[in-house]
């Protein structure tokens, strides 16, 4: 019997054909746009992950306290004992299959200045302190084919504790421009010193006093000395010279401002000069996001087993602006859905009106030879399914040709967050579920918007359907 | 059994059918008693308004009465609810429309396999019976046709067919030659004597048509709701 009512409901659709492609057509419209939407909200999310991925790793272990504290004096929350934390967590057999990257890192605060030569600058500087290889190997994480790798350019050594990058920012604040060979960041006029002041001999003191620490390896060719003076853990102040190897922009104008990557052997020469040496966090970069739930409560179960005083924060956590970014954008969507939803249920609603109030006799004829109200019901519902049907399944063709035009096009842009142009991608089947679900969705709606006035058609008295001209 | 002993096909006892229009109450059917004997061509007259098609709808079991009883088939209409009822009209009763009210989406064949698919008869059999319908009303050639490529008595034989082809206990035309031209209404009752003269199936008519009043076996004239006079051989 039913495939009798699909016959008939799929025979009107083609029968009314203009009614029903504007009414599929606004299905379609309502599903293309929705699923180009989640394409680009898919290509943004997974892009943020794999940046933030492939910066931070998934998982961060931190000394107790200090996600919430630690960011104002990062040294006193230095990781006892780290190493052999690290291999506790490498050797875990839970852990060691999800794990891609173990490193550990140190981050660290001071000020940077430039001495050398007639402008002498100096800034604040927020420091990280890695070890080259396995930040490579971190950049290179990719579990979703974005496509997005920016190595360490130029590239630092594992063997070279002396070399470093820093933010584009701040090496025009340090009068870097010509030493680093940087586009579009001139020079700076030389700046009158304030009376009073000896610059050159004060300078000169630094300088010297950073020479003392400075690791062996030399000066890059090509790059800069710039000194970084910190306070120890003890409070003495501390002095080390990094020889940066080159620029590289950073997203935000702030972090750009006052970036130095380092290698972790200086850093922590800087942080704990002759005293134990310590990190701030070990980083653990997981082979597939999907494990990193797992991945924490068993590191959490490691460290109360082994009473460690150590908290573990996942990367959304570190950086509040990717669940910020992500809740923007599904708000924005779940916008777009209530408009596209709305447009759907009045064009299906309008349309299956005018069909049932066009076959009211053959409703009566069809109730009087014996059709029950629950399948006159059906009939009407089936068509505003079928109707449903067509339009998402169109509206996805489209979604899915236009999205393959936008990805080969080469259109580029800077997504939030990020420093450089990447390539434009719709990733349209991205999330596969939810592309269903949108689809599912909708043609929901319009099986919905079909019950009022198939619930109508099944109520008539058949007597006043038989009359009815 | 002889037809004469089985017990009436319809039985109406002090039935009335009343209608609201605004402030007015129409009465369309008035205390009216009257037995309908089986296996007869059977046709119910009277002026415009006197209570024909009521009567049909009554008998029908699409409208219920606003006092009395209606046995149709042995069945106490208002014993069913709607689906009962729904599925009691697919079994037993077959109906033929003046505007011939054919699915306009399906062709002739399947307008008339569909009461069979109402009752649930399986594949083979169904498709047998349609063409052997399709066959006796003289339109095998033209079953894939949808009703707009038919002529007006071919669509009232493809309504024929589709009352027929569930072998029904009743069929209820109303006006069936109202729409035709004189020639294709006489061969349509021609039609329709044949078959029932076959099938041994009540037909109840209610019509104005003189031709088909000349084939009636009963008539029962229909006055302002009331049973007005009763000819034929049970009376």
């Amino acid at each position: 019997m039913i495939g009798v009512l699909v016959k008939i409901a799929w025979r009107n659709i083609v029968r009314n054909r203009r009614r029903s492609l504007m009414t599929a057509s606004a299905v379609a419209a309502g599903a293309l746009a929705m699923l180009l939407f989640l394409g680009y909200t898919t290509y943004i999310f997974l892009g943020m992950e794999t940046g933030n991925v492939q910066h931070l790793g998934h998982l961060r272990v931190f000394r107790a306290g200090y996600f919430l504290y630690g960011a104002g004096n990062p040294s006193a929350y230095g990781i006892d004992g780290y190493r052999e934390v690290m291999r506790s967590i490498g050797a875990d057999p839970v852990l060691e299959p999800m794990i891609r990257v173990l490193t550990p890192t140190q981050s660290l605060m001071g000020i940077a200045a430039n001495y050398r030569g007639d402008n002498a600058a100096s800034r604040t500087f927020f420091g990280e302190g890695i070890i080259p290889s396995d930040r490579d190997r971190m950049l290179r994480w990719d579990q979703y084919h974005t496509g997005i790798y920016h190595p360490l350019d130029p590239p630092m050594a594992d063997a070279d504790e002396s070399r470093g990058l820093i933010g584009t920012g701040l090496a025009r604040i340090l009068n870097l421009c010509a030493p680093l060979a940087l586009p579009e960041c001139p020079p700076a006029p030389a700046a009158a010193p304030p009376p009073g002041e000896h610059p050159g001999k004060v300078n000169a003191d630094i300088a010297e006093l950073a020479g003392r620490d400075v690791p062996q390896g030399g000066r890059a060719p090509g790059g800069a000395q710039i000194d970084l003076l910190a306070a120890t853990v003890g409070g003495a102040p501390n002095v080390v010279s990094l020889n940066v190897i080159g620029a590289q922009p950073q997203g935000a104008k702030e972090l750009d401002d006052a970036y130095v990557l380092m290698h972790l052997a200086l850093a922590q020469q800087l942080v704990y000069g002759r005293e134990e040496h310590k990190i701030t966090a070990i980083v653990l970069q997981l082979k597939d996001s999907r494990y990193l739930s797992a991945a924490r409560a068993r590191l959490n179960a490691l460290f109360r087993e082994r009473h460690l005083d150590l908290e573990v924060r996942d990367f959304a956590e570190l950086v509040p602006f990717y669940g910020q970014v992500i809740r923007l954008f599904s708000s924005i969507f779940l916008f777009i859905a209530l408009v596209m939803g709305m447009i759907v249920l009045f064009a299906v609603v309008n349309t299956m009106t005018m069909n049932v109030m066009e076959r009211i006799n053959e409703i009566g004829t069809s109730r009087a030879m014996g059709v029950r109200r629950s399948r006159i019901r059906a009939q009407f519902l089936i068509e505003g399914t079928l109707i449903g049907l067509i339009g998402t399944a169109v509206g996805a063709a489209l979604a899915i040709a236009i999205a393959a035009l936008v990805n080969r096009s080469g259109i580029t842009w800077i997504p939030p967050g990020n420093a450089t142009a990447i390539p434009l991608h719709l990733d349209v089947l991205g999330r596969p579920l939810r592309a269903l679900g949108i689809c599912a969705g909708l043609v929901l709606v319009a099986t919905a918007a079909a019950l009022l006035p198939a619930n109508r058609a099944a109520r008539l008295s058949v007597v006043d359907a038989l009359r009815h001209i | 059994m002889q037809l004469e002993a089985m017990p009436p096909v319809v039985r109406l006892t002090h039935v009335s059918r009343t209608y609201q229009a605004g402030a007015l109450e129409v009465r369309a059917l008035d205390d009216l008693t009257l037995e309908i004997p089986p296996g007869r061509f059977s046709v119910v007259i009277g002026a415009s308004g006197s209570g024909k098609t009521t009567l049909l709808n009554l008998i029908g079991c699409i409208d219920a009465p606003s006092a009395g009883a209606v046995e149709v088939c042995q069945q106490k209409v208002a014993e069913l609810d709607d689906d009962a009822v729904a599925d009691f009209r697919a079994r037993n009763i077959g109906f033929i429309f003046q505007t011939f009210s054919l699915i306009p989406v399906l062709s002739a064949y399947e307008n008339v396999e569909y009461p069979l698919l109402l009752v649930g008869m399986p594949g083979p059999e169904r498709r047998r019976r349609t063409l052997a319908m399709l066959e006796a009303v003289g339109l095998a050639a033209q079953a894939q046709r949808r009703p707009n490529e038919l002529s007006g008595g071919q669509k009232q034989r493809v309504a024929i067919a589709r009352a027929l082809v569930k072998q029904p206990q009743l069929v209820l035309a109303d006006e069936p030659t109202a729409n035709l031209d004189s020639a294709t209404g006489a061969s349509i009752i021609s039609l329709m004597r044949r078959v029932q003269a076959d099938s041994h199936t009540t037909f109840i008519f209610a019509t104005h048509d003189p031709q088909l009043m000349s084939h009636a076996d009963e008539i029962f004239a229909i006055r302002d709701g009331a049973l007005l006079e009763h000819r034929g051989s049970a009376s």
